[in-house]
């Protein structure tokens, strides 16, 4: 690990891994071993890797897999699942929510996005807004009260640096390793912010972690990976600038920098499925599938 | 060497670090990791002629 000027062999870059995983958890004051904790899992490296690693601290953290309906010509979401199940047999304790989307609102993700104008032919913004719902959905009909992702620096990075270059100061303003619970709102939380993406897939192929290679077909030529291509180059040239680049955010939007567009917005229960909408009548996610609270069965 | 990175090979001549071997066929080292035998390697780890070397790609996201 250049950043870190730290090279350790396989038992102790494992031991290493856990041991930053529950320092960074305690550093943010993410949750505590009395909270209950909903793990994001999509077979891949990051979110099982999460998953492993919570289970190994003796949090109580469960998982929460969102079948999505995307194929791409290879079973993207069958596999994902198998990779998951695969995960669980080894951890007979550990416990899988499924939400199956297609099930239960009669269209998959590419369906729903080549129907809203909102996809634009790339279902990625229906996908996110459907994943944030489901996952906040489930947390509080099953009483978690903390959301962890495994959303890891490089991840942090390509989306600050998307911010930056648009001055999004609203996003800027609320990224962060935690959110906070609001009314109707579980806390989010990302134990693997400080984490650089190949720590994170090395923590996996070490500790024998069975995750799905084939990226979602639709991230192709996705903004994200250019501009993670584009910093893996400057951290080429410069190791560390990745982790300082975060950190040095951090620390300015803590000092108060993105302060007056910290300030919340209010919030209305949605009439239909009665989940947070900053604006009134239905949320974005019953726009979606046309819920009407006349209709509602919720 | 045999270098293999998702449907892509390439034969490298020489002795040189795993680190050199990336570079030399175009990747940013930053995003892959090395294994050899199904073991993970560092990127000063030493390449032979004969070895065959996988490289996993370490970016996903959209």
């Amino acid at each position: 690990m250049r950043h870190h000027k730290l090279a350790l062999c396989e038992d102790h870059y494992l031991e290493w891994f856990v041991a930053q995983t529950e320092r960074t958890i305690r550093k943010y004051r993410m949750f505590r071993r009395d909270d209950r904790v909903l793990v994001a899992v999509s077979g891949g490296k990051d979110s099982l890797s999460l998953w492993d690693v919570l289970l190994r601290l003796g949090y109580q953290a469960d998982g929460l897999y969102i079948n999505l309906g995307i194929d791409g010509g290879f079973g993207y979401s069958r596999l994902s699942l198998e990779k998951i199940e695969a995960f669980l047999a080894d951890r007979p304790e550990a416990k899988l929510h499924v939400v199956d989307v297609p099930t239960l609102y009669g269209e998959t993700i590419p369906q729903v996005a080549r129907r809203k104008l909102r996809g634009r032919g790339k279902p990625c913004s229906v996908c996110g807004l459907i994943k944030r719902h489901e996952m906040n959905r489930i947390a509080w009909e099953h009483g978690y009260n903390v959301l962890a992702t495994g959303h890891n620096l490089d991840d942090e990075v390509a989306v600050l640096l998307s911010n930056v270059l648009h001055w999004q100061v609203g996003y800027l303003a609320r990224q962060a390793p935690v959110l906070e619970e609001r009314e109707g709102l579980a806390r989010k939380v990302k134990p693997f912010c400080r984490f650089y993406e190949r720590e994170v897939a090395a923590y996996a192929l070490l500790r024998g972690i069975d995750y799905i290679y084939e990226e979602c077909p639709y991230a192709e030529g996705s903004t994200t990976i250019f501009y993670k291509d584009l910093l893996s180059r400057l951290e080429a040239q410069s190791p560390g600038s990745k982790l300082q680049f975060y950190l040095s955010f951090l620390r300015a939007r803590k000092d108060g920098l993105f302060k007056e567009q910290a300030e919340q917005v209010e919030l209305h229960p949605c009439p239909v499925c009665s989940q947070p909408t900053s604006v009134p009548g239905p949320c974005a996610f019953c726009r979606l599938w046309n819920h009407q609270p006349a209709t509602s069965n919720r | 060497m045999r270098i293999i990175h998702r449907d892509k090979e390439w034969e490298l001549e020489g002795r040189m670090t795993v680190r050199q071997a990336i570079e030399k066929v175009g990747l940013i080292p930053e995003t892959v990791l090395a294994v050899r035998d199904g073991k993970l390697l560092t990127e000063d780890t030493v390449l032979e002629p004969d070895d065959e070397v996988k490289l996993i790609s370490v970016v996903s996201g959209g």
